[in-house]
């Protein structure tokens, strides 16, 4: 059954498919369609015929550096800049030519940007009195949402008289009182330390999923993208490379870009020596080696192509490992013990370095690798990925 | 300060005396730095206020200073006359009291328009590009390097019967009288708003450049139109700027005397005006003394009330 399916479609390494979710089924509607979108200032094009469809109550994360383009198609969808060409339709209906303060959609800011001459009770009030909102409902609304922040108690104080986790609390509660369509998120936890920001997550998530709103964040930190998010949309010089769950992103990467930026890999340049359906083998000159990868690519004999490995995925070892897929021999440069794992960097003979992670198990330290030793690294077949491109 | 302490690392040995000595050194300095400006006042605003205060208490005389001695001595006797007659004359002659208050409304008036003119003309500039906001403000700033009677000379020979806008006028057809500009009340109010347009701008500039962009775009998003974000984003947050702006204006333009006796007619009754009168007319040393110091408490209050804002500004920033 297996092999019948993969002799069907011998392409890259194929992620498994949830066929409950939206984006895999042929009959949910997407919610947000962004249609060739591009926009240029200038010469400069920040964001490159981009298309992308979201579903009703994703958390999806757009990831990518500075300068992706990631920032400027939040900007479009909330309304700030206008796209020089495509179209942008919410629910159906196009908002390209509504201007950001009819748009059923709200935004939370990197900065916050609350309004420091407002109490907080008046920042989380601000968008339903705009909109008409009797005043009894509204205070009653407000209410309710400081409550669900756990802001209750501080709706009379200004802005700069709370700390950092509850201004990012109090921005969340004023872009979601208006229960607008799609939440856009900018950096949300960009400004929190560490320790919050884990707190914060979840906080996060847990909101989303009791609301049911859309939530598209946008996020240079890939550790928050891959804990948030139901996708994630990685950004590269204005184009998406790679849209996928984060699992997907994680193990199935479709390019270098992808599998460079979200978690490290350690990558063989190499040639296709032997091209099966259900197997390849790829001559790495570096690591003077012969990689088995147990899955087809379609590409053409000769070609150049990349053996990607994460640094976990491979065992490390005094002894050479018998029956291993793939073996390679390299010396301890360095060690990092980090309490829950340690980080070692291991230098080939061609002076290339190898990332590997280890989970420390067991608490004696008489077993631990040292630097300068001389290790095997192994992984199996199906632990590597090729990458094309 | 607090960074070079005796028990510093470096402050060891035969350092420490130096360090010590250097930090001394620092505070007689900050105390020097801080006295100048201390010296200054009470050498230039202090004494001469006790000096018209004493005046104003005193009685006219056909003498050189003309005005009487509050104290004298004949050798036993020593005799303080206070003369507060100055004071009640201010409020029994309805002269004075006008003037106080057209020299307000005037001031509050020409205080509003500029208010109006400055706010979009500082907006501009705030809101424009870098380089361009050099330009916009050192051409709001350039005429201050004219002499201040220049540039309202410069005015009478613009408003004149036959001064370059009735010309232009006439030339044009569009009138076939030449209007009555220079001394009136317009040509008053033009003066003021001219000369303390830059006074202003300036505040309202400071505060408008600070505003943060995605506060506007929070506005925005939230479900203000370009309005609405004005009155309720824009304004509020520029309020110490539109304070302190007002009050620059409001304040030397009450005690006015250029303007209006050049470009006012003869009854644009004003308290910088009636002062003069006073001074070089009636020769009334001790009444003049006693309009300046009224004028003064008048002034008080607004500079109270900037020292206020500045403080609340301070607070929140």
């Amino acid at each position: 059954m297996q092999l019948s399916e993969q002799i069907q479609n011998p392409v890259p390494a194929q992620a498994p498919v949830d066929v409950k979710a939206p984006w895999h089924r042929s009959d949910t509607e997407p919610f947000v369609r962004i249609e060739n979108v591009s926009k240029h200032f200038g010469d400069f094009v920040a964001v490159d015929n981009i298309s992308l469809d979201i579903y009703q109550s994703e958390l999806f994360c757009l990831l990518g550096g500075s300068g992706s383009g990631k920032s400027t198609l939040l900007r479009m969808l909330a309304g700030f800049e206008t796209p020089t060409s495509g179209r942008i339709l919410i629910d159906g209906v196009d908002i390209s030519s509504i201007p950001a303060w009819k748009r059923p959609v709200n935004m939370m800011f990197q900065s916050y940007a609350l309004f420091p001459h407002l109490s907080v009770a008046d920042n989380v009030a601000f968008g339903l009195k705009r909109d008409g909102v009797p005043r009894g409902e509204v205070k009653q609304r407000v209410a309710e949402m400081l409550e669900m922040v756990q802001l209750g108690h501080l709706g009379r104080r200004k802005p700069h008289q709370l700390s950092g986790g509850q201004r990012q609390r109090a921005a969340l509660a004023r872009a979601l009182i208006k229960r607008p369509k799609l939440l856009l998120l900018d950096e949300p936890l960009g400004a929190l330390d560490k320790k919050l920001r884990e707190e914060t997550q979840f906080e996060l998530i847990n909101i989303q999923e009791n609301l049911g709103v859309t939530f598209m964040v946008v996020t240079h930190d890939q550790e928050e993208a891959m804990t948030l998010s139901t996708r994630i949309g990685v950004m590269n010089h204005g184009e998406i490379v790679q849209v996928g769950e984060p699992h997907d992103l994680y193990e199935y990467p479709q390019n270098r870009f992808v599998a460079e930026f979200v978690g490290s890999v350690n990558l063989f340049e190499g040639q296709v020596i032997e091209d099966e359906t259900d197997f390849v083998r790829i001559h790495s000159p570096e690591a003077e080696a012969v990689f088995f990868i147990n899955h087809g690519i379609s590409c053409a004999p000769g070609q150049k192509v990349w053996a990607a490995v994460r640094p976990e995925k491979i065992r490390i070892s005094r002894e050479q490992p018998q029956d291993a897929d793939n073996c390679i021999e390299g010396t301890i440069d360095e060690v990092a013990y980090m309490g829950s794992l340690s980080v070692f960097r291991v230098l080939l003979p061609c002076g290339k370095q190898i990332r590997v992670t280890k989970p420390n198990m067991a608490r004696r330290f008489d077993e631990r690798l040292n630097y300068r030793d001389r290790v095997f690294l192994s992984w199996t077949g199906d632990s590597c990925v090729v990458l094309t491109s | 300060m607090n960074t070079i302490s005796p028990s510093a690392p470096l402050a060891t040995g035969r350092w420490r005396p130096s360090l010590q000595w250097l930090q001394g050194r620092l505070q007689v300095g900050r105390g020097l730095v801080a006295s100048v400006p201390t010296l200054w006042l009470g050498l230039f605003f202090l004494i001469p206020f006790a000096v018209v205060l004493k005046i104003s208490l005193a009685e006219t005389a056909i003498a050189v200073p003309p005005y009487s001695a509050l104290f004298d001595w004949d050798g036993a006797v020593a005799n303080l006359s206070l003369n507060l007659g100055n004071y009640r004359f201010l409020f029994e002659d309805s002269l004075y009291l006008d003037a106080y208050l057209n020299s307000i409304k005037v001031a509050a008036i020409s205080t509003l328009i500029t208010l109006i003119v400055a706010y979009p003309m500082a907006f501009m500039i705030a809101r424009s590009s870098p380089g361009r906001r050099v330009v916009l403000l050192s051409l709001v700033i350039l005429p201050f390097w004219t002499s201040f009677l220049l540039r309202v000379y410069a005015w009478m020979g613009f408003l004149k019967k036959n001064g370059i806008i009735n010309d232009l006028l006439l030339s044009l057809g569009i009138i076939d009288q030449p209007l009555t500009m220079l001394q009136t009340d317009f040509a008053v109010y033009l003066g003021i708003i001219y000369t303390y347009l830059p006074f202003m701008i300036l505040p309202l500039y400071s505060t408008l450049e600070k505003l943060d962009d995605s506060l506007l775009e929070a506005a925005e998003d939230l479900g203000c139109r370009p309005l609405q974000r004005f009155w309720l984003v824009i304004v509020p947050l520029s309020l110490p700027g539109i304070v302190a702006g007002c009050l620059l204006v409001f304040i030397p333009a009450v005690g006015e005397f250029v303007i209006p006796a050049l470009l006012g007619s003869s009854d644009t009754l004003m308290i910088g005006r009636v002062l003069w009168d006073e001074f070089f007319l009636n020769r009334d040393w001790p009444m003049a003394s006693a309009v300046a110091i009224l004028m003064l408490f008048f002034l008080v209050v607004p500079i109270m009330l900037l020292r206020n804002a500045q403080g609340r500004k301070e607070e929140a920033a």
